[in-house]
């Protein structure tokens, strides 16, 4: 479902990838691990089209197009969603009203009707109990004033709403205690099917133990340096990056 | 329609009230002098105190300087190249049926979306259209009378209630209070007067849509409020004009009168033409609105949404002369292209126990200036009094300006005022986030600019808010990019 080739990326001039390659097959959980500024979140910014990513070389074919060419909302259409690791704050736009946009814009995109106001209700209320958002945090601005947790616990509930096909978490168990990371794996585990996919951004090894990928990489220098299952993971936490960079640098 | 013009009209999209009506009209040759003003007079048959009280007001003007001071840079204005008097002929004088009406005029205000006769009309909305110089027709007039309110023109006031407008008029604003008010007072052609009897609840909105059509004129339009004792009344009032070179000047004056317990509501969508995309024409809006709590327990409130013309030069205030007695001033300012605007409002505190709120949202595009200029004086008797001020910006783009000119004097130690400001840009960060949902930019930017503005639709009249997000949405359609 998700192809990247050779994938290299300058960031104001700088090159951050440099020359990633990646397969994501549907229904697939990878995570891609890495020492800080390795590139992880370049990569996910790369896949969501932000401004001020420049791809000088490679490729990136979603379901058989070319996502490169394609603007940031047309990728969430296509099915595409990047849970942020700092979600912005929309100071006065009401949350449920920027979900309900939300979700009747991808379904324009995707060519569907769109959701009437009490349809939408039932709809919203079913996902919030999912990721267990308290109804009031509907009401309220989007994320403004929202705790880390609940921050994250939002971007899940987008995310369940949204019903992408590739999800990526970029980084979203930064700052969440163990409880609330409890809740936000539990909601992403709900979300797992054989046709959605999930590419894990993380720098600890903690979240996998909620969220079990199928696929570890280590980012590294802008490349992927090593690919394993699970295991990786596990040595990674008990030995850290050094040794991996070390074999890397001796090779 | 020929081809050409309707590729004009593609051109200039995005001001939809662009329209020029063909309408036969009755328009005094340009230029100002002590005649122009026997002439207005004469033609609305005037009893002579009114015209005494004219010629003062003039003669005094000959002795003024138009202000400077506010942060806008505008072209010299020749007063004597303006028509100071144009009405549509079939007009016809003094009160009149809708029958009477032009259907031309009656068609005008359907395009605008006003529809005037009183079956199709908004639901619990009575209006005076305004064209040019002249009321053309006031709707549900009869069903107001009923409940004691009077809504007519202020020509026919003149005539009908004299006592009350001897009284009124001029009161909160002194023909010798500025430059603008001072050429009004001589050259005011009509507009709108209200007054609600003690103890009435006005039982509909109540509002007044202003249109400027004829070329190289001018709209001097006098509005004149009157809430007895315990009345409540809310007004609102809408304003466009055709796409024209040359810029017109809108020299307004609105006087509100609150007596012991009463309320007034007012609120405004102001959508002048703003002059096109390189800043040429569109209409100088250089009004003075101020509002006289006069009453103990008295409230004024004022609303506006600004989103139209070249400048805006403007600052509805309150007196708040009676003990406890409320001042609110709640505006959403747009400046984009080479639009220009320097408003706010002045708070003066006299009573005891007085409190205002204002709530200032600026948003600027393009090349657009704003400048929100505010004034709060608590006076020495006023014990007790408070303030509170929020003046936010909000940017988009890096061509624009946001400029902030609050004014406080306080007098009272037991006085309190505070004043918040913030700046901001639509982030790019936001954006990104909107998009990433799927929200394509423009409607990312509206949303967020509603939710910048909302506190200030909230105390917009339900229809009115609707009406006032969509001129938002059309106004700054491609203001990113």
């Amino acid at each position: 479902m998700l192809s990247i080739k050779n994938l290299h990326v300058n960031v104001e001039g700088k090159e951050i990838l440099r020359g990633l390659n990646l397969e994501i097959g549907k229904g697939e959980v990878h995570a891609i691990m890495g020492p800080n500024g390795s590139g992880k979140s370049t990569l996910s910014y790369v896949l969501a089209g932000r401004d001020g990513y420049e791809v000088t070389e490679g490729e990136v074919i979603f379901e058989g197009k070319n996502l490169l060419e394609m603007e940031p909302e047309e990728r969430a259409w296509a099915g595409v969603f990047l849970a942020m690791q700092y979600p912005v704050e929309l100071p006065g736009v009401n949350n449920m009203t920027f979900l309900r946009e939300a979700l009747n814009a991808v379904r324009k995109g995707r060519g569907e009707e769109e959701l009437d106001a009490v349809a939408f209700m039932k709809l919203i209320r079913e996902k919030a109990e999912l990721v267990k958002l308290p109804e009031k945090l509907l009401k309220r601005s989007v994320n403004a004033g929202f705790s880390g947790g609940e921050k994250k616990r939002n971007e899940i509930l987008q995310m369940a709403l949204l019903e992408p096909k590739l999800a990526i978490l970029d980084e979203t168990d930064s700052g969440l205690d163990i409880d609330a990371l409890r809740v936000v794996a539990e909601g992403v585990n709900s979300l797992r099917s054989p046709e959605r996919s999930f590419l894990v951004i993380t720098h600890y090894q903690r979240l996998l133990d909620y969220i079990e990928p199928d696929h570890v990489h280590v980012l590294a220098h802008g490349q992927i340096i090593r690919s394993g299952d699970k295991s990786l993971a596990l040595e990674l936490e008990e030995k850290g990056y050094g040794w991996i960079l070390e074999e890397e640098a001796a090779a | 329609m020929s081809t050409q013009r309707e590729l004009d009209d593609l051109v200039k999209a995005g001001y939809e009230a662009g329209f020029v009506t063909e309408v036969e009209s009755d328009t005094l040759p340009p230029g100002l002098n002590e005649d122009t003003i026997r002439f207005i007079s004469a033609k609305k048959k005037e009893p002579e105190w009114m015209l005494e009280y004219r010629l003062k007001a003039y003669r005094h003007w000959l002795t003024m300087e138009e202000p400077d001071w506010a942060h806008l840079k505008i072209d010299p204005i020749d007063y004597q190249a303006i028509s100071y008097y144009s009405a549509p002929k079939k007009a016809g004088e003094g009160p009149k049926s809708l029958d009477e009406v032009d259907p031309e005029l009656i068609e005008t205000y359907n395009k605008l979306g006003i529809p005037l006769e009183e079956q199709k009309a908004l639901a619990g909305v009575a209006v005076d259209a305004v064209f040019d110089s002249v009321s053309v027709a006031t709707t549900f007039r009869e069903e107001l009378a009923k409940a004691g309110v009077i809504f007519c023109s202020i020509s026919e006031a003149v005539h009908e209630y004299p006592e009350l407008v001897k009284k009124y008029l001029g009161s909160v604003v002194p023909h010798t209070d500025n430059f603008f008010a001072c050429l009004n007072a001589a050259v005011f052609s009509d507009g709108t007067f209200v007054y609600v009897p003690e103890g009435v609840r006005c039982p509909m909105e109540l509002s007044t849509y202003f249109r400027i059509n004829e070329a190289k004129t001018g709209q001097f339009e006098r509005t004149l409020i009157i809430a007895d004792k315990c009345a409540y009344v809310s007004y609102l009032e809408g304003c466009t004009a055709p796409m024209r070179d040359e810029n017109q000047l809108h020299a307004a004056v609105v006087e509100l009168i609150a007596l012991e317990d009463a309320k007034i509501k007012y609120s405004t969508v102001q959508n002048w033409y703003p002059g096109d995309e390189n800043g040429v024409g569109g209409i100088y809006n250089f009004v003075t609105k101020r509002g006289d709590c006069r009453g103990d327990r008295s409230h004024i409130s004022w609303t506006q949404v600004e989103t139209g013309s070249a400048i805006t030069w403007k600052y509805p205030s309150c007196i708040l002369q009676g003990d406890d007695s409320v001042g609110e001033f709640y505006s959403v300012a747009v400046t984009r292209g080479w639009q220009q605007a320097d408003t706010g409002t002045k708070m003066y505190h006299f009573g005891r126990n007085t409190r205002s709120t204002i709530v200032s949202k600026g948003i600027s595009a393009a090349h657009g200036q704003n400048a929100y200029r505010g004034l709060v004086r608590m006076g020495p008797k006023a014990e007790n009094a408070r303030n509170h001020t929020q003046c936010d910006s909000l940017l988009i783009g890096d061509q624009c300006g946001a400029h902030t000119f609050p004014y406080i004097e306080v007098r009272n130690p037991t006085a309190k005022v505070e004043h918040e400001a913030t700046t901001s840009k639509i982030s790019e960060d936001q954006l990104f986030y909107c998009r990433q949902r799927g929200l394509k930019e423009e409607d990312a930017v509206s949303m967020i600019v509603n939710g910048f503005c909302k506190e200030v639709f909230n105390e917009l009249p339900m229809e009115f808010a609707v009406e006032a997000r969509k001129l938002l949405n059309i106004t700054l359609e491609g203001a990113v990019g």
